[in-house]
């Protein structure tokens, strides 16, 4: 369950360039003692093969991270790993020591929605909503890297997450109205 | 245990009755429903949530009268059959309580519309509880379009019963007539406005219980909540992880299950060494039957110890895909009934053109996000499930069957569900979690695989649908014989004029388990009907809307078929080099829809992209627009993964494409400009509109390639390895 890590590399049709941790090679396993969620050091007790999905649900109560598919082909697990957007049912926890790991249980701050969830509220993007927490931040991480996508930027940022409710004309309206929310908040 | 049966097969009834309105069999909805009997006991409903007004809408009662065919009264000492209720309590919170399962198709905010809008309070104070065997009343199950058609009528009239109720009471709180006062805001106020008090001082320290008789509904030209694009009521806990789908629930001291599959369907193990599997640390085997899994503390030590079992198994012949509609065909049983209008040997005698056609459709996976999942747990001999399921009662049943206990002693909760598209009516993995967790003597909770899912659940029918017609020069059709084997009745009647028709479904042998799905086989028969309509204007050089057009009768079908054709500006514009236009008509479950689509064929990349698509669409009274045009758009999207790309390929007793990486579903870049236009009928009921939009785009798409190409696609996926043309 959450991906075997060891078939990782199976059938990657949908690459992004912003995916990181894919294909390197891990030399030796020993169990992961801590990890930096949402701002603060956790002590975990993982050994360290086991997958990043599978610790923040099931030890850290971080059920926000959804199982899809476990071969990184719906991005339903998405976290921000030091900001970036990553599929962490293909990534083990012994890969993201020392890493800054963002779920979306982080995202609303003092009870204000982030922009983009805020924007998915606001379209309606939602229907079953498994989705949403990989969709959201893979959303939030293609507006840090580029502010201000055209539509087919945000096509092709966003094709490695699966909607099977199909609101994807839904979610491209939020991004672009959050895209203008975040430059407007900056100014 | 029951877990070693040969998973149901699905028989189709073949017998359509004679009434045109019951033609649609359905055969694939499961529809029984079990006798649940809740005794009238009104300590029950304010034991749990304390003293205030109570409402029940009693099904016996309400159909009795309005069909005049029954005789039990609200004097009847037997218990009646409630199918839902509410509570206003002391705080003015307005508490309902329905059967009826939350899968993404938003029924849980167009419920808590219906309430707001007959009893005059915010959407905020209104609390829906769903789906819980033992807080809901029985319901069959969360399917066949029936929540808006059937709850939502049943909770506006015990909201408006309640409203009523409240009514009463103020007239004695002011010693006035009833003349004199009016329900708004969660207030019964005075006509001159001096006075008013709230709902929650009305039913403070009352214990006051009123059930459904005839009721005087807001009617839907006057909605003032309900009409209106409410926002989905728990959205924000969506949006920020908070709400908890069965795969995220969590109990002290809960293990992780596995179960292990055989490597074929119809595989039985001949030998099992769990012993290294056993080995592992915190690990449990558990082997009953036909049926082994483990638990562990942690998902992945589970999927190792599921690694490390070693099990010979025998296999069998089995049908692969390659084989299938001949295998179809050649299994079809003959004379299962249908529609007969006319003789069709007369119509095709009359025809100055005639047509035969082979259609054909694949099995297709629902593959819902949220893969089948359960947490169960034992207490005392009781059981309680959470799984998400669209049928929470018949899983209670059959749980109450697997462990030889009475239903009183299970309850099932399906938590708002990752969702399902008709692909969640059983409960396999509630009796597998409930096996393990009756083993181990703790919580255990089992989250099944996409492969699992892929694999173990159930496909939509493949199908093979022959159509036989005949046209006269002026476009008139004048024969029409259609058989479906396999896939199934439902969509199956044409809603075109013709004198003579033989319309009949067949069953067959399917090789694979096959069950419900979005809109069922209306998908399979409206790709049929509606390019075989096509290929008839194309032989007669007619514009494919002018030809619908001639042989329509039916107003409703007309208002979409024309507004769907102005919005896309059929027949005022041509289409680009390698584009083409396709529309298509159809109607199910009550909604009338048109279609018309606008593909690009990309030659270099041989691929083929739907770029634009409008779908008219009517299903009544519109309850909440946004929603219904998000259910449209989904469906929309949902359709093109099973007219261009979708199929389950299998050999000897194998899935070949269990993963997504084998098996493609649509993308943001799939993702065509959609554009719904709503034709609202506030003066018609509201249909239920989460299943119809689905049928109206393969037919569209293939219309539309025939239109750019020249070239007809005649088996559902068109393009599973893109378009050469």
């Amino acid at each position: 369950m959450y991906g075997n890590y060891n078939r990782r590399n199976i059938g990657l049709q949908f690459f992004r360039d912003d995916l990181i941790f894919v294909a390197k090679p891990i030399l030796f396993m020993s169990a992961v003692k801590e990890i930096h969620v949402n701002g603060r050091l956790q002590e975990i007790n993982a050994e360290g093969e086991r997958t990043l999905l599978s610790v923040l649900r099931e030890d850290l109560d971080l059920t926000g991270a959804k199982y899809g598919c476990g071969e990184g082909q719906c991005s339903a697990c998405t976290v921000l790993v030091d900001g970036v957007p990553t599929r962490s049912c293909l990534t083990s926890v012994s890969e993201i020591e020392g890493r800054k790991i963002a779920t979306i249980e982080s995202l609303e701050k003092e009870g204000h929605l982030h922009p983009v969830q805020q924007a998915f509220l606001d379209h309606e993007a939602l229907q079953c909503a498994y989705c949403a927490s990989g969709m959201i931040l893979s959303a939030v991480g293609l507006l840090q890297k580029n502010p201000n996508p055209s539509e087919a930027q945000i096509v092709r940022g966003m094709n490695g997450n699966i909607c099977r409710c199909g609101t994807y004309q839904r979610i491209i309206a939020a991004i672009k109205d959050a895209a203008k929310t975040l430059k407007t908040g900056a100014a | 245990m029951n877990l070693g049966e040969p998973i149901e097969s699905v028989e189709m009834s073949g017998n359509f009755s004679e009434s045109e309105n019951s033609f649609e069999p359905d055969q694939y909805e499961l529809r029984e429903a079990l006798p649940y009997r809740f005794d009238l006991d009104r300590r029950h409903f304010f034991k749990i949530l304390g003293c205030g007004v109570v409402t029940l809408f009693l099904a016996d009662e309400v159909f009795g009268q309005e069909s005049g065919s029954r005789s039990r009264g609200r004097n009847n000492q037997r218990p009646q059959d409630i199918s839902a209720w509410l509570h206003i309590g002391e705080d003015g919170i307005v508490s309902v309580f329905t059967g009826k399962v939350e899968v993404g198709q938003n029924v849980r905010t167009s419920l808590t519309q219906a309430v707001a809008e007959e009893l005059h309070v915010s959407v905020d104070s209104i609390r829906l509880t769903m789906a819980d065997t033992a807080l809901t009343p029985y319901d069959a199950g969360t399917f066949g379009s029936r929540s808006t058609p059937d709850m939502g009528s049943q909770l506006r009239m015990i909201s408006a019963l309640a409203r009523e109720a409240l009514v009463d009471l103020a007239v004695d709180h002011f010693k006035t007539g009833r003349g004199d006062l009016s329900a708004a805001d969660g207030k019964i106020v005075r006509k001159d406005a001096t006075e008013s008090v709230s709902y929650a001082d009305l039913a403070r320290g009352r214990q006051l219980v009123r059930s459904a008789t005839a009721v005087d509904l807001v009617p839907a030209s006057r909605w003032k909540v309900a009409g209106t694009s409410v926002r989905k009521v728990n959205g924000r806990a969506c949006v920020t992880g908070g709400h908890k789908y069965t795969s995220d629930l969590k109990l002290p001291g809960m293990l992780y299950g596995k179960v292990l599959r055989p490597p074929t369907f119809g595989a039985s193990a001949t030998s099992v060494d769990t012993a290294a599997a056993n080995a592992i640390p915190g690990v449990t085997v558990v082997h009953d039957g036909m049926f082994i899994g483990v638990t562990a503390p942690n998902s992945q030590t589970a999927t190792r110890a599921l690694e490390a079992i070693h099990a010979e198994w025998t296999s069998q012949p089995q049908i692969s895909s390659a084989e299938l509609f001949e295998h179809l065909k050649k299994t079809a049983r003959q004379g299962g009934g249908g529609f007969n209008l006319g003789s069709v040997e007369t119509g095709l005698a009359e025809a100055e053109h005639k047509l035969e056609q082979t259609y054909t459709i694949a099995y297709i996976a629902h593959a819902p996000l949220e893969p089948r999942a359960a947490l169960a747990d034992w207490e005392n001999g009781k059981l309680k499930v959470w799984t998400g399921t669209q049928r929470p009662f018949g899983v209670r049943s059959d749980l109450a069957k697997a462990f030889g206990i009475s239903e009183e002693n299970v309850r099932v909760i399906a938590p708002d569900t990752g969702s399902a598209y008709g692909g969640k009516h059983t409960g396999e993995a509630a009796i597998e979690a409930a096996r393990l967790a009756k083993a181990v003597g703790k919580p255990v909770k089992l989250v099944w695989t996409r492969e699992e899912e892929f694999t173990w659940a159930y496909f939509r029918p493949a199908g093979v649908i022959e159509i036989k017609s005949g046209v006269r020069k002026d476009g008139v059709i004048t024969a029409w014989e259609f058989h479906n084997y396999n896939s199934g009745g439902s969509g199956i009647r044409t809603p075109y004029e013709i004198a003579h028709q033989k319309i009949e479904s067949h069953s067959a042998d399917s090789p694979l388990r096959q069950g419900s799905y979005r809109g069922l086989a209306a998908t399979a028969n409206h790709f049929a009907r509606e390019s075989h309509m096509d290929e008839l204007a194309s032989a007669l050089k007619l514009d494919p809307f002018d030809f619908r057009m001639k042989n329509l009768r039916e107003p409703r079908l007309r208002a979409v078929l024309e507004a769907a054709a102005k919005a896309f500006g059929w027949g005022k514009s041509t289409p680009a080099k390698d584009h083409g236009f396709g529309i298509s008509l159809g109607a199910e479950k009550g909604s009338y829809l048109a279609t018309c689509a606008e593909v690009f064929l990309d030659r270099d990349r041989e691929a083929v992209k739907v770029t634009r698509a409008v779908v008219a669409f009517e299903c009544g009274a519109v309850v909440n627009p946004d929603q219904l045009k998000n259910q449209i758009e989904g469906a929309l999207m949902m359709g093109i993964g099973g007219a261009l790309f979708e199929a389950i390929q299998f050999e000897k007793g194998k899935i070949k494409n269990p993963h997504f990486a084998k098996y493609r579903l649509p993308r943001f870049s799939d993702s065509p400009q959609i554009e719904v236009v709503l034709v609202n009928r506030t003066d018609l009921p509201s249909a239920g509109a989460g299943e119809t939009p689905i049928v109206g785009i393969a037919p569209a798409i293939s219309n539309a390639i025939f239109a750019a190409s020249g070239v007809r696609l005649r088996s559902m996926p068109m393009a599973p390895q893109g378009l050469k043309i």
